[in-house]
């Protein structure tokens, strides 16, 4: 027998193995799906650069005046996202920062932690530690809620102390519950718009996707690079590979 | 230009008379048996992965900040404004992940073709000692990011110093530095993650290598070459089985090494968290003392030896003998050659009781790992309604791998001495199965 038998021996008991392997991360990977479980995709894309771009406008015109992204730079954004750094410094940047800084909110953290009971968290990493379904689900999840301090709760993020950033956009929501027993309140079912805002329901969910992908961009600028070079890199390593092999055979066609 | 290099090696060569004879025994005639397949991959591999390791490493060092109030950003720094500062980082990260997978498949190998067994015993020792270096070296490395997982991570293992009765709590405090892990931490682990375990590693890694080379390599039917027919093409005194390792190995595993960065490669361009598996998602919160992550858990490899820490109840009023079993799990690894008296060393060979103990032995450490990992935890509501003693489930299926894992050493035990029937070993290295 040959050496090529040898190596189809040895290969037979790692696919084995591979396989025992695969069912473990199987079993991991089926906990993973469970853990974002019960969260609508937010299907956001790397490569809708018009979609970040939206996202980037809502993101400085609601969201930025309470949360900072401190270790974006609006330059980076700029460049990144396509945009004109002088339409930076015109429309999106309103705290007088220059183009060069991190985007980082003038709202003092210590009034902010009185007026909200907690400072409104920084975002840079929000996509990478929450994840973008969870951003996509908990921004479309506000509803009504007068035992709260500001009116507001969420079904995603229960008790959350942010408010309603977006309600201008989505209208009012409130919760249709289940008939509840012995004076308790029901589960609630859904949420229902009853008020309706300046946009449909697609659009907003649109206009939430776009924040969403933006905050995704945020979280990792270089994902854009790296996703864009990696598959010249696998090209690379792949031709070195059969070369290698052809190699390795030219120099093992006389072993027995 | 052959001239050139022929003039500065006889130069060399002049002074250094000692030199060429190191790389003979080493590359060129270092005979390692011809029949290795694919599981002699994974020790070049984990020379790949350790070089990659120290290069990405230095120039990571070039801009983190090893103190607890900068450390987090520093990091951000580098992912954001460092020249290639990403490509860096996951490299090192994926990195990390990779040599404990590359490791453990190539401890797997020593176990089935009983590379631990004489005349090799100091090669496993030597194997082992890296391992639980490497462990050190990783758990450190973790630490560095001063994410939030970093910070609990931390609290939770090294509080395992505490339950060492009478000197453990000012042990701890000891090895924090400060009643929490904080700032001291950080800076004694970065000088222990970048410095000291890096150079007991390449110690370990030379002397690993050296020992092999003495003994030489076993091979996938545990023939030793040695002692079979010599001469062959190469050398008339040197094993018929054997093949010079260079140029007949390096090419071979260059091969190897194209295959194994193409997946390395994918990870890091396409998925470098791995789903929160190699960076896991409460690391990108930093540190915060009073927000406790929902699930602590260790990165996954370590989870198998996590899970037998939290499988074994507390006794007598102390949780010592968890410790006690987690580290009882390495230790009975390092004597393997002396829990394993079977003469024949290649799982082909040996009886139906040893492959089925092998097997089981390897999926106890997947079905551990899952429960280290927090996956039953998550499973068992769903597969057996929300209703269910989830604990009590978790505790019972946690416990039976815990005891399967310790089962194999104690079954080979009593099997290798007597119990064993093998099959005749050829006398020769085969090149089929």
């Amino acid at each position: 027998m040959n050496k090529s038998t040898t190596l189809l021996a040895g290969k037979a008991m790692f696919i084995k193995f591979a396989a025992a392997l695969t069912m473990g991360l199987a079993l991991f990977g089926s906990a993973q799906a469970s853990e974002e479980g019960g969260l609508q995709p937010a299907n956001i894309r790397l490569d809708d650069a018009a979609s970040m771009q939206r996202g980037a406008r809502l993101f400085f015109n609601y969201c930025s005046g309470c949360h900072s992204l401190q270790y974006l730079r609006y330059s980076r954004m700029a460049e990144d996202l396509h945009l004109d750094p002088k339409d930076v410094e015109n429309n999106l940047i309103f705290t007088g920062a220059k183009l060069g800084d991190h985007a980082v909110s003038n709202m003092p953290a210590a009034d902010a932690a009185k007026w909200f009971g907690k400072a409104p968290p920084d975002l840079s990493l929000e996509a990478r530690s929450k994840g973008s379904d969870w951003i996509y689900n908990y921004l479309k999840s506000f509803y009504l809620d007068p035992t709260r301090p500001l009116g507001w709760n969420n079904t995603v993020f229960e008790n959350a102390s942010m408010p309603n950033a977006l309600w201008e956009l989505q209208g009012l929501q409130s919760a249709v519950r289940k008939a509840g027993e012995g004076g308790h309140e029901g589960t609630i079912e859904r949420l229902e718009v009853t008020t309706p805002g300046r946009q449909s329901g697609e659009a907003f969910d649109r206009s939430v996707r776009d924040i969403t992908a933006f905050l995704q961009y945020a979280g990792e600028p270089a994902a854009l690079k790296r996703e864009s070079m990696g598959v010249w890199v696998l090209l690379y390593l792949a031709l070195f590979t059969l070369i290698a092999w052809f190699l390795n055979r030219e120099f093992w066609k006389d072993v027995h | 230009m052959a001239n050139v290099f022929a003039t500065i090696g006889n130069w060399v060569n002049e002074r250094a008379p000692g030199l060429m004879p190191v790389y003979r025994k080493h590359m060129t005639e270092y005979y390692a048996p011809k029949n290795f397949n694919f599981w002699y991959y994974f020790g070049v591999l984990a020379i790949v992965v350790l070089v990659n390791q120290i290069l990405t490493g230095i120039f990571l060092t070039m801009n983190y900040k090893p103190s607890a109030a900068e450390a987090f950003a520093s990091v951000e720094y580098i992912m954001r404004d460092v020249e290639w500062g990403w490509l860096i980082r996951y490299m090192h990260s994926t990195g990390a992940s990779l040599f404990f997978v590359v490791i453990y498949l190539h401890m797997f190998r020593g176990l089935m073709y009983g590379s631990f067994k004489k005349p090799r015993e100091l090669v496993w020792l030597l194997g082992m000692l890296i391992f639980l270096v490497l462990m050190a070296e990783a758990f450190m490395g973790y630490v560095l990011p001063w994410g939030n997982m970093s910070f609990w991570g931390a609290k939770v293992i090294i509080s395992l110093f505490g339950t060492i009765p009478y000197i453990g709590d000012s042990l701890v405090e000891w090895i924090m530095g400060d009643y929490l892990p904080a700032d001291a931490t950080l800076n004694r682990f970065f000088a222990l993650h970048v410095i000291a375990l890096p150079l007991v590693l390449l110690l370990l890694v030379v002397l690993h290598i050296f020992a092999l080379h003495e003994v030489g390599s076993n091979n996938p039917d545990g023939v030793e070459i040695k002692k079979g027919p010599k001469g062959n093409r190469w050398s008339p005194d040197k094993p018929a089985d054997g093949i010079p390792f260079h140029p007949y190995y390096t090419v071979h595993d260059i091969v190897g090494v194209g295959f194994f960065l193409l997946i390395a490669a994918f990870i890091i361009f396409y998925a470098p968290t791995f789903g929160g598996w190699f960076l896991e998602h409460d690391n990108f919160l930093p540190a915060n003392n009073l927000a406790t992550p929902t699930h602590i858990k260790p990165v996954w490899y370590f989870t198998p030896f996590y899970a037998i820490l939290r499988m074994v109840p507390s006794f007598f009023g102390t949780a010592i003998w968890g410790v006690l079993a987690m580290f009882g799990a390495i230790v009975l690894l390092f004597l393997l050659p002396w829990i394993d008296a079977g003469k024949v060393k290649s799982v082909r060979y040996r009886g139906l009781g040893f492959k089925v103990a092998l097997g089981l032995f390897a999926l106890s450490f997947i079905m551990l790992a899952a429960v280290g990992a927090g996956v039953t935890a998550e499973l068992i509501p769903e597969w057996f309604g929300a209703d269910a003693d989830a604990t009590f489930i978790e505790n019972l299926f946690g416990r039976i791998w815990t005891a399967v894992y310790f089962g194999f050493f104690v079954f080979l035990w009593f099997y290798s001495r007597g119990m064993e029937k093998t099959k005749p070993v050829p006398e020769r290295v085969t090149m089929h199965e």
